[in-house]
């Protein structure tokens, strides 16, 4: 079967992967990037973000093969920069992490907000964060640890 | 197991679906939530799959002037975001994406994933309703081109032929000067509908020229009639006023609304009409 390629946290790889395979699946099994995590697997928590060409996306319900040519980033790859540590600063700060299990999608949607807008009110905060669910803090916690990101990463993005 | 196919350009496209019915597949954020399987296993899809989502010839937004203003084509592979990016999208479409899902959907999901779905609670398409947007469609014969209510011919049916893709949608110019969107949902993100209302008016030196208003959710097609409206135009905003009580008896007989998890028929019927008459009461004017 035809190699499918992409860049994944800036490497070239591939995979041979059936096309219609999710590719939270191919990411997870395949390219070990367990920070993908898999909450309800039909679009609408966002524990699976990554981000696709810079733009966030959920890795739940997209087939392997809508993703040949594009630029990956999980949050493993976003966690290894400055602004990754930075957001995970900001967010420790906060005491925005209780179970943690949104947190990684969450690191992702801060990213996400961060690069498009490095210095955002808390109306477009709770926008970028809409589609990830946190069943832990309330979200007023973790909207204060985006706050913190963004002065602590001041510059970066 | 299913077979994916990735064309190089449309022709391919319309080849692969002439050739084996293939299903289109755009963002996926329907279809392969429809399909879902098991984790680690391939979704359940009887026929092949053809994507389009990255075909160049769907993927531009064009517009064209004339007279009254900016014509919109927007390629059937475009997705919210972008349009949410570009300057002349109406507002009224503008609002609908907002409300609809979140980021990331909204970064892969596309309006002709909307129509193709034919939901009576699909957002976008009820915008596109009230817009008077028209659908493209190409096939082994040529292109043609259906109003959107034409297209959309019941719940989860539409015109498409098993030979066709949907290519474009195409707004007219946008000249409304009154705009009024109103979603009920659970909560803001990613709730599908309860029901909605876009509505849209040209009001101009004090008459009411022209009005469009489209409610969905509310019945097996999202509902947009013309001869009410019609009743409603070249009126002064006091004149309409006093036919609200008639126009809302009309509208009664159209919606036909049933019970979901999401709510229940009458809700949906009281609620309806209330924001139909919020709209003909306070915003035109
Ligand atoms: C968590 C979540 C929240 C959502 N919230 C909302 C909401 O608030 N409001 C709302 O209206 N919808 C909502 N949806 C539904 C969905 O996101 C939208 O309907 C979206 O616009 C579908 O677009 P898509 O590109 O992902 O379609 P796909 O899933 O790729 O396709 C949908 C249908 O269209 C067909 N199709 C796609 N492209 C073409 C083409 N070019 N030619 C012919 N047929 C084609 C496919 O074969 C399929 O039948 C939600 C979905 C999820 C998972
Ligand atoms: S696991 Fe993908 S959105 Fe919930
Ligand atoms: S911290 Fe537990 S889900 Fe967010």
């Amino acid at each position: 079967m035809r190699e499918i390629r992409f860049t994944l946290n800036g490497r070239e790889v591939s995979t041979s992967a059936h096309p219609m395979a999710r590719l939270i699946d191919v990411l997870r099994d395949e390219f070990r990037m367990t920070g993908v995590k898999e909450g309800c697997g039909e679009g609408e928590c966002g524990a699976c973000s990554i981000l696709k060409d810079g733009r966030i996306v959920n890795s739940c319900i997209l087939a392997v093969g809508m993703i040949e040519g594009a630029v990956l980033e999980t949050p493993e790859g976003i966690a290894a920069t400055d602004r990754g540590r930075a957001i995970n600063a900001g967010y420790a700060e906060a005491g925005a992490v209780q179970c943690g299990f949104c947190m990684t999608g969450m690191a992702v949607a801060t990213e996400a907000l961060l690069r498009q807008n490095p210095a955002p009110d808390e109306h477009q905060i709770r926008t970028a964060i809409s589609g990830n669910l946190c069943r832990c803090t309330g979200y007023a916690m973790i909207v204060d640890g985006i706050k913190r990101a963004a002065i602590k990463g001041s510059g970066l993005w | 197991m299913v077979t994916f196919h990735r064309p190089v350009d449309l022709a391919e496209a319309l080849q692969v679906r002439a050739e084996t019915g293939a299903i289109p597949l755009a963002g996926g954020t329907d279809l392969l939530v429809r399909h879902r399987n098991w984790a680690g296993t391939l979704p359940r899809i009887d026929k092949p799959v053809v994507y389009v989502g990255h075909l160049q010839e769907l993927r531009r937004i064009d517009i064209s002037g004339n007279g009254s203003g900016p014509q919109m084509t927007i390629g059937a592979s475009v997705t919210y975001s972008e349009l949410l990016d570009h300057p002349t999208t109406p507002q009224l479409l503008r609002d609908s994406i907002i409300e609809l899902a979140a980021p990331g959907l909204r970064n892969v999901a596309t309006l002709a994933g909307n129509i193709c779905n034919a939901s009576p609670a699909a957002d976008a398409a009820c915008a596109l309703y009230a817009l008077d947007a028209e659908v493209e469609l190409a096939g082994p014969s040529g292109r043609r081109r259906l109003p959107i209510a034409e297209f959309i011919t019941g719940p989860g049916r539409t015109a498409l032929n098993n030979d066709e893709l949907v290519t474009a949608i195409h707004l007219p110019p946008d000249n409304s000067t009154v705009k009024f969107y109103k979603k009920v949902g659970t909560r803001r993100a990613n709730a599908l509908s309860k029901l909605s209302l876009c509505a849209c008016a040209r009001i101009v030196d004090r008459t009411v020229t022209e009005i469009g208003i489209a409610v969905g959710a509310v019945a097996p097609t999202i509902v947009r009639d013309r001869d009410i409206e019609h009743h409603l135009q070249n009126t002064a905003p006091e004149q309409l006023a006093l036919r609200i009580p008639q126009t809302l008896q009309q509208y009664a007989e159209l919606i036909r609304p049933i019970d979901d998890q999401r709510s229940t028929a009458e809700y949906r019927k009281h609620t309806a009409l209330a924001l139909i008459e919020q709209f003909l009461t306070h915003e035109l004017r």
